[in-house]
This record gives C-alpha cells, structure tokens and sequence, in this order.
C-alpha cells in the first residue's frame, strides 16, 4: 500500500529507532494529542522502545471520550422518540451515559445505524422517508467539513427528515486552555496528523510562542519515531517551532475550502468536554440559515447536566494529569465490555488502548 | 403473498411442508438416510470415539463473495468436528425460516448446503424445517450439528500447549470477516474481498495421518479470529504466546480495508483457517505438508509457546518493540477518524 509501506518498513525504521535512544539530552514530557496517535504508540510498541527521560502522555485527542455525558444521555433520548432513526460513526454505540447506552436504547427497540460517512445517512434518509434520520455528530476538525458538506447536500435537495445534533469541536483552542494548567508541565506536543490536514501546521504556531515544540506527524512508526526524535531535539535545543513532516498530508494553511465550508454551516459555541468542563468556542453550532437540520432545535432537546461515575478518573486522563492503570475502575470494574467511562469505549481512548496493549507490558 | 414465497403454511407439517420437503430439500439433498424421512438417522458404529457439535449461523447478508450462509453452515461444523482430529461422519440441517423469505433465495441456498456437503463428502442426514411469521426473524436462520468419529488414542486440546511448540496459521487472516462488514456496510471497496469459507477436515487428516504425536491442538479463529483464539490457547495451556507480526498471513485487500475502516485483521473472523499448535522440533516438517495442500498453501509459523505469564498473548513489532494481544471485547466497531 503506497504510503503506508514505506513507512513501516522496518530497515528503514530501525535506525531511526536506535537514533531515538540518543536523541535525549534533557528530560522531555510529550503530549500526543490525538486518539490515533495514542494508538498508533501502542500498537507499534513504541511505548516499550522510549528511552529514559522520554515521557509521552495521551491529550483529548479522541471524539468520543470528550463527549460529555449529557451529551450522551440527549442522545439516548433521541434515538428512544419514536419515528427517529438514528446515524452514528461505530464507536459512539457503547459509550455510557447516565443510564446505559446507544446499544442499551437498541435493545430497548431504538433505531440506531452504524455508518461510515454522514452522506451514509442521508442516503438512510431519503431511503426511510417516513422516519427522521439524525445524525450525531461526535468529532473534531476532521469529521466536520464532511458534515457540513452533507448539511449542504441536504438543503440543496430539501430533504426534510434528516438532520445533525452537532457536538463537533475544535482542537487548538481547548488546547491551548489545557497547556495554561501548570501540573502539566509538557514541553513538546506530537501534532494530530488528520485535524491538521484541515486546519493546517499553522495552527501551532501559537503553541511554539508559548515555548512548546511542535510536530505534526502521520501514523506510520517511521512517522511517529522521527516525531519523537525531532520532539526531544526541539526541546534539547531550546528551539521550538512548527516542524511538518506529514506534508504527505498537511499543509501549512490547511484545506481553505473545507473551512470554507464549516465556516458557511457552523458557527462557534461553547460547548462541554467531558473531563474540561465548558470550554468557550470550543464547539460547533449550526447557523440559523440551516437550523431546519438542528436536530437540538427540531426535537426541543435539553441537556440535562449529569455527574461523572464515581471513581472514574477520565476527567483527569484526558487532561495527562494521570495514566490509567491510576485509576481504580481501570480493569476491573472498567473494561471495553463494561466501560464506565468514555476513555475505555473507544477504540482510540487511552484507557482502551492501555487495556488492549499496554496492560502488564 | 405470492406462490414464490415462503408462507406460514410451509412449516405446518402439513400439504405444504411435505411440497417443500420433496420438491426442495429431497430435489438437491441425496443422501438416502434423509430420503427415508424417518424421525431420525441411523448411524452405523464406528470405531474410534465419537465427536459431536453444533453451531447455529444467523450471517447477513445471506449471500457474499466467496459464499453464502448454507456453505457456511457445513463447512462451519465440519471444521468444529476436525479441530479435534474428529473424522466428520454427519450432519443435521435445521432451518428457521422468515414468512415472506422468497423461495428462490431458499433454493440458492439448500443448493449451496447440498454442493458443500458433496464436496466434503459430509452428507445431510436429518433435518428439520419452521416458519415463523414475518418480522420474527430475518430471512433464515440455520443450525447444523455434526457428528464425526476420532481415532481412541488421539486427545487433542488447547490445555496440551507445551514451551517451544510452534503456532502455524494455515493461511491469510481476515478474510470472511472484512468481507462481510464491508458488504454489510454497503461499502464498495476496491479489490477482491471474499469470504475464505471452505472445509479443513482434510487438511488436519491429513496432518494427523503423518504426525499424530506432533499435535497438541487445531482451533480455528472464527468469530473474535486469531487474536482471541490464541488467548484461548494461552489461558488453557498456562502459557505466554510470542508472535512475530512481521510473519503475520494479511491479504493486501484486507490489508487496506482494515486501515481504511480502522479494524485490526487479528480481530476478525476466518472460516477456512486453522491454528495448529505444534512440537516445535516437527514445525517446520508440518508446515511444509500444510503447505502443500490446497486448504494450506499459505500457512506460515506465526509464533511460539513460551514460558511466562500464563494466558499472556504478546507480538514482537517490526520495529523491535512489543505489545500484548488482548481477546476481542464486544463486536469490532469502525472509528471515527
């Protein structure tokens, strides 16, 4: 597979490898800020390769485990009104909100699809005419322009049974919230892959002014090895700056078009993350041109606010304040069959990925 | 409803279930015990002991690339009985149909069943047949259960993993799985994704004839595929599985499906492919036997039973690192991104 072979190719990676065990000369606490990362880490094993005075810890870089629990609960209690058959992507079908889950409602007789785009659901709606289609929308930069493109579709044509509960977010601002945290203490941020193929490289560089090494970075271990090394020699240094060696992918400025066509669907809102609280223009709303596609506006939603399970420390994970096998519903009370926080249920949660690969390694 | 349709009538046990019964099942079913249509088989005694199982097949959608649920309910408990060395004898065919399934899928697939069966050489001996009324159940639901005989001395079970046996995967991984959530989906993917459905009774006799004593088990990596099987392995033998993922059998398709929709192909399911866990001094002979039969050109060694934490599945990464395999949680989901 082009562009994936080449980057994993283990004589090409091994040195880079061995390169990374002298890569540090002082102590460097890395953030990966991005869900994909978090397993890519894990399932490469690189974790079991760092060398000393190398620390990684996973940022709220997975939708699904910065949905806040009211969110979910709203959700539940859409997909159990009758005549609404409900679009989600896979992993928000086990996700726990107050009382059960998507998968819980499905047992109950809700309608739930899984599908694998928003057009997916629109088709869903113009093939079950006499139910309405909402989609809900969990996920960041790189989901949105898809959304917004099947919104636009939707007006275009006037289907009139589908529409978008949107809790889409956004990546540099609550980032930035999160990097003023002194407990912290991160000096070097591994920049999402996908969000920065919208968004663009530039969108760090407000992160370099705070002094922090920046590095936007694919999913391939040769991919994630050289970030690391150029991470920890940014930091040894003292040089930090936006280095983009994902330009496979990314561009300094990002897909404009794409934002364009958030920008003409969506506008900013505050919005609640699971763990952060409500964090000011962090979310996306759709504009009043297109509120017919509001679900929270069609069907009068509510969000009821909700408490965090007791002794779930997702909250606290999401901000890489702690690690999960901290936590004390890690594996034994909290497992991906049985998850109480949103961390264990996706695939890209850290706790997830500490259970699936990192446990007793 | 229409003559070409399944109707309640047809699980009545009267005029119509006999119609179907002779018109259907018996037209392409030719094995005389069934044709006797007493209330049961009568098997005649077999030397050896004797292997029994059954497995009840609900896929959707009915029909995919590479097979359909009829063959899969033969070969599925074919490769049940010859995981543990079993000979198949039998099998029972038991349908539940949906009112309203068209007559023409039903035939499509009992022609299926009874082409399967010819070509294991595993005949359908009894059966039975209910409808139930529309929206109960989707289209047809299959139970097949088979009997097949295993030769006294032989005792084969995943509690018999030894350190050093050697882990042989008799072919690519992934395979069924990808097919059908890609098609469930309704995701065209480019490439050619199919179903690895076929029967391995042969394979394994024919492994068992030469190296009877080399054995320790054969399981096959169906629903929760290799990653949850060897789990399996490794708790029942007190054992720690080492896996080399470099040697890992992945079609490119699958390969590119998996990345596209975020699955790992150690998570999915395979009905064609077995795990043959080993003495590791006769790996490489029994690989090389495999080999040679159709059902196993592929095979490759993908790891070893070592010493260490038992029921620990780790893979030694490409790129000298390492993790743990964990047994599948839940139904493999799509990410978002």
């Amino acid at each position: 597979m082009k562009y994936i072979d080449e980057y994993r190719d283990s004589s090409l990676v091994k040195p880079l490898v061995e390169k990374l065990k002298k890569s540090v000369t002082k102590p460097v606490r890395l953030m990966e800020v991005c869900g994909t990362h978090t397993m890519a880490i894990f399932r490469n094993g690189i974790r079991s390769i760092l060398p000393a005075g190398m620390e990684i810890v996973s940022g709220p870089g997975c939708p699904v485990c910065v949905t806040s629990a009211s969110h979910m609960d709203a959700f539940i209690a859409m997909a159990e009104i009758p005549g609404v058959r409900v679009a989600i992507f896979g992993d928000l079908f086990r996700v726990p909100g107050s009382h059960g889950s998507l998968a819980n409602a499905t047992a109950r007789g809700a309608l739930v699809e899984v599908v694998y785009s928003p057009m997916d659901a629109l088709e869903l709606a113009r093939n079950n005419p006499e139910d309405t289609v909402v989609f809900l929308g969990v996920g960041f930069e790189t989901t949105t322009p898809g959304i917004a493109a099947t919104i636009l579709a939707a007006y275009h044509e006037d289907i009139d049974n589908f529409c978008v509960f949107s809790t889409q977010k956004v990546i540099p601002g609550p980032l930035e919230a999160l990097m003023q945290d002194p407990q912290l203490n991160i000096n070097g941020l591994l920049c999402p892959g996908h969000v920065s193929a919208i968004i663009g490289a530039g969108a760090y560089q407000p992160f370099v002014d705070q002094g922090l090494a920046c590095v936007v970075a694919g999913f391939e271990p040769a991919d994630l090895v050289n970030g690391l090394i150029l991470l920890a020699k940014q930091v040894g240094t003292n040089t930090p700056q936006v280095e983009n060696i994902y330009p496979r992918v990314v561009s300094w400025d990002g897909n404009r078009r794409a934002l364009a066509m958030v920008d003409q669907i969506f506008e900013p809102i505050d919005m609640e993350w699971r763990g952060l609280g409500v964090i000011e223009n962090s979310g996306l709303a759709i504009r009043e041109k297109y509120q017919k596609f509001d679900a929270q506006k069609r069907f009068d939603i509510e969000l009821v606010p909700t408490e965090e399970p007791k002794g779930c420390l997702c909250g606290e994970i999401l901000k890489g304040q702690t690690v999960p096998p901290q936590c004390p519903l890690f594996g034994s009370r909290c497992t991906p069959s049985t998850p109480v926080g949103p961390c264990m249920v996706s695939s890209e949660g850290t706790c997830a990925a500490y259970y699936k690969y990192g446990r007793d390694s | 409803m229409s003559d070409d349709t399944i109707l309640l009538d047809h699980g009545s046990g009267g005029l119509a279930s006999q119609e179907l019964i002779s018109g259907l099942f018996l037209k392409y079913l030719d094995s005389p015990v069934l044709k006797g249509l007493e209330d049961s088989a009568v098997i005649d005694n077999q030397p050896g002991k004797l292997v029994f199982t059954t497995d009840s097949y609900v896929v959707d959608p009915l029909f995919f690339p590479g097979g359909d649920i009829g063959k899969l309910a033969v070969h599925g408990t074919i490769n049940d009985l010859a995981m543990r060395g079993g000979r198949p004898l039998c099998l029972s065919l038991a349908l539940i149909l949906e009112e309203g399934m068209p007559l023409k899928d039903l035939e499509r697939i009992i022609i299926s069943v009874a082409q399967a069966a010819k070509e294991s050489g595993v005949p359908i001996v009894t059966g039975d047949t209910k409808v139930v009324p529309r929206g109960k159940a989707d289209k047809v639901f299959i139970n097949t259960s088979g009997i097949g005989v295993v030769d006294a001395s032989l005792s084969l079970s995943s509690q018999n993993g030894t350190p050093g046996d050697a882990i042989i995967l008799s072919g690519t991984m992934g395979d069924h799985g990808i097919t059908i959530m890609t098609r469930r989906a309704g995701i065209a993917l480019e490439g050619d994704l199919r179903s690895d459905t076929m029967p391995l009774h042969r394979l394994v006799d024919t492994i068992l004839d030469r190296y009877p004593d080399s054995v320790r088990t054969f399981r096959d990596p169906t629903r929760g595929g290799v990653a949850t099987t060897l789990n399996e392995i490794a708790a029942a033998s007190s054992l720690t599985i080492v896996l080399q993922e470099e040697a890992l059998p992945i079609r490119a398709e699958v390969r590119a499906a998996c990345e596209i929709l975020g699955l790992e192909p150690l998570y999915l399911a395979n009905e064609g492919k077995c795990l043959a866990v080993v003495n590791g001094a006769d790996a490489d002979n029994i690989l090389e036997l495999m080999k040679q039969q159709d059902e196993g050109k592929d095979a490759v060694i993908i790891g070893r039973l070592e010493k260490g934490k038992a029921g620990r599945v780790l893979i030694n990464t490409p790129i000298g690192g390492s993790r743990v395999i964990t047994p599948l949680h839940g139904e493999p989901l799509p990410r978002i991104c």
